[in-house]
């Protein structure tokens, strides 16, 4: 079975990631783009960058799985899944002990259980709103005029931190606005926030429930002050990947990877 | 009451409603297409249409002919029967407008004046109803009275002492105790009491007087009515099951509206008919049934041709639902010989009205009954008193039945609340589990 390629596209709200494979599920390319205002252009995009990293043209992949929000608008892949189940996969390849995966994504945030093949057997997301998610991250820095890297300063447990009460984005940018108005210093606001965000994920961890070894994906888990209360919050180490943002991608060339292989038993039966 | 009015509502009930109905039936020539997804179409439907339509179209000619009520879900309307009232269900008109996708709009008119938008959306399109006028029904009669029961949530208390209130009518409200672990003889006695204390105001209401034997008649038909009903629901353990719960939701209205009325006992023997035929002959509500699924919470009314045509493509079928189930759950407590008390035991024990280890209980037996693969729950703030507890229901049920499960957060009737992309991909998610629990 040499020579044979496998990718996942990811049009998530705020990337586009693509992950290339061999057939040994090898990681090949792995590419993040912004996704803009049109998720299909940046799906080319992304897959063509991806391509010319692997050093392979487009005939050369034998099948591509399309995931997140912009599935549907991925012209040129052979499958969709849900980012949900491609974010249970990738993880389950990167740290195949992981019973439960918490992913921070864009505009969701979502929490999956899967069993030892990487299967998912029960999943949560956030309600209709952007807070514990990377877009409220972004609100936030922008409020406080802080780059993403900056709000992921690792902070002290110990250290103060202003409240911020709200769960939801908007109202917690006006408590956001008052604290800065009261002179609270920014480090205090970056460890409320981080707090919030925690909370937030903490109430959907504890609906689902922990099985295994539990990695945390997309973007926001670079986000090192956050992983860290995190990881107090729940008692325990968090796996997290080298490129978290392209976990769902990865599960996406796996699940294109599986369904070949599942489509060459079927022939052989 | 005027002869004018009486000969008014004569004419239309006998002449203006068929024509009518002629009317619509002829306008509807062109059937929709139906995706391939799906089965043959129910017979009945027409049936059920003809039977809404004509009960909204003659409700305009009933004042000066019938006392007009208003009445909740879940209150005991067969005594209003005894008194000839003719009722309205600004529920299932709610429902209607939901589905219509005029939620918003009727919501929007009850905001306008004041009312919250974290109340029941039901009853701010019930409000935005009473405060413009408007409906998709052509025109709807004014109340002379209000009859609720908090059998089913505590809003509609005070909805409807809302309504009392702008129009200066008499509100009747049957307060059913909450069943905490089980019903006592006290909280029977307080609820039969209730009931006969309301015979004199509404004596006094229509101006009619009260029948004992009347009352009897009518209790035994929408007894044998409600008994219909839920054997149509149990023919769905066939598999492939005869109908689908979106088809139930629609087949669900003279049972919620008309229960005690001939015309709702007569229909239900038409679908029951129908629902067996299909039965016999291995008809099924979508073709090439492989997952079976439970719904909870009411419905979602602007999105059901969306949920349906979805999971039929799927090949997934829901056979049962709370929901539909709630008009059939009861009625084995009525009993002619003990009227008041069965009322009490029937009326106060309804699934919103009881404790959520009776509702647990109730999902996993139906699970097991209709031999169900997949859960979904319809979370909605309209409705909190089925909403609050799902998580734990979802919680309980998964870990016991090893059963896939999904909440969708919605709202019945307010279409603003939906999501359809989150939805969408939370649905695709739900059924990804389904096919892995099943063929993995």
């Amino acid at each position: 079975m040499a020579d044979l390629f496998f990718a996942g596209v990811d049009v998530g709200s705020l990337s586009t990631d693509v992950s290339i494979i061999d057939h040994s599920g090898k990681v090949l390319a792995e590419i993040v783009i912004p996704t803009g205002v049109n998720g299909s252009q940046a799906a080319e995009d992304a897959f063509d960058a991806a391509l010319k990293l692997a050093n392979l043209t487009r005939d050369r992949i034998t099948r591509i799985t399309a995931t997140g929000y912009g599935r549907a608008s991925v012209a040129f892949a052979t499958g969709k899944t849900t980012e949900i189940s491609c974010h249970g996969v990738g993880a389950h390849h990167l740290f195949p002990k992981t019973g439960t995966v918490i992913d921070i994504g864009g505009q969701d945030s979502k929490v999956i259980q899967i069993d030892s093949k990487g299967r998912m057997l029960d999943f949560t997301m956030n309600d209709k709103c952007a807070a514990g998610t990377g877009r409220f991250l972004e609100v936030m820095a922008n409020r406080l005029d802080l780059d993403l890297d900056e709000l992921s300063s690792p902070v002290n447990i110990e250290s103060k931190s202003a409240p911020i009460s709200s769960t939801c984005t908007v109202f917690a940018e006006s408590e956001v606005i008052s604290l800065l108005a009261k002179n609270t210093p920014r480090e205090e606001i970056v460890h409320g926030l981080q707090r919030s965000i925690v909370n937030r994920i903490w109430s959907m961890v504890t609906s689902v429930g922990i099985e295994g070894e539990v990695t945390l994906t997309g973007g926001v888990a670079h986000n090192k002050g956050l992983v860290k209360l995190l990881e107090d919050k729940l008692g325990l180490t968090l796996n997290i990947p080298e490129n978290p943002q392209t976990v769902g991608a990865l599960g996406g060339a796996h699940i294109a990877r599986r369904a070949y292989q599942n489509s060459l038993e079927a022939v052989t039966i | 009451m005027s002869i004018r009015a009486e000969l008014k509502y004569k004419i239309m009930k006998d002449y203006g409603a068929p024509a009518l109905m002629a009317f619509q039936d002829f306008r509807r020539r062109k059937p929709r297409p139906i995706h391939e997804a799906f089965g043959p179409p129910l017979e009945s439907n027409k049936r059920l249409k003809e039977i809404l339509s004509r009960h909204y179209f003659l409700s305009r000619y009933a004042p000066g002919v019938k006392k007009v009520a208003w009445v909740t879900s879940g209150a005991p309307v067969e005594l209003l029967r005894a008194f000839d009232f003719y009722t309205i269900y600004p529920e299932n008109h709610s429902a209607l407008v939901g589905a219509k996708k005029q939620g918003a709009e009727y919501c929007g008119i009850a905001e306008g004046s004041g009312f919250s938008q974290d109340l029941c959306s039901y009853a701010r399109i019930d409000l935005g109803h009473m405060l413009s006028g408007k409906t998709p029904a052509g025109k709807l009669p004014k109340p002379d009275l209000l009859f609720c029961s908090n059998n089913i949530c505590q809003t509609v208390l005070y909805w409807y002492k809302a309504i009392a209130h702008e129009l200066d009518i008499p509100l009747i409200h049957f307060d059913a105790p909450f069943v905490t672990t089980e019903q006592t003889e006290a909280d029977i006695n307080y609820m039969a009491q209730q009931l006969q204390d309301m015979i004199p105001i509404l004596e006094r209401v229509s101006g009619r007087v009260f029948y004992l034997n009347i009352f009897e008649e009518i209790l035994e038909r929408s007894m044998e009515t409600s008994r219909t009903w839920g054997a149509i629901l149990e023919a769905m353990k066939a598999q492939p099951a005869p109908m689908t719960i979106f088809d139930a939701f629609g087949h669900l209205a003279p049972i919620v509206s008309l229960r005690g009325l001939p015309v709702a006992q007569d229909y239900y023997h038409i679908l029951m008919d129908e629902i067996d035929t299909r039965v016999t002959h291995g008809i099924g509500a979508i073709r090439d049934e492989r997952y079976r699924l439970i719904w909870d919470n009411i419905a979602i009314w602007y999105k059901v041709r969306f949920l349906a045509t979805f999971f039929a493509e799927r090949k997934m079928n829901f056979v049962t639902a709370t929901y539909t189930n709630a008009w059939a759950e009861t009625t084995g407590y009525l009993d002619v010989k003990d009227p008041w008390k069965s009322m009490a035991k029937t009326y106060g024990q309804i699934i919103l009205n009881n404790n959520l280890k009776h509702r647990l209980d109730l999902m996993k037996k139906m699970i097991k009954t209709y031999a169900v693969d997949g859960m979904v729950m319809h979370s909605t703030r309209s409705c909190k008193p089925y909403s609050v507890g799902q998580f734990d229901l979802r919680k309980a049920i998964t870990a016991d039945l090893d059963l896939p499960a999904v909440i969708l957060d919605a709202d019945i009737a307010d279409e603003r609340v939906w999501s359809e992309q989150q939805i969408q991909t939370r649905l695709e998610a739900f059924c990804e589990t389904l096919e892995g629990s099943k063929h993995g």
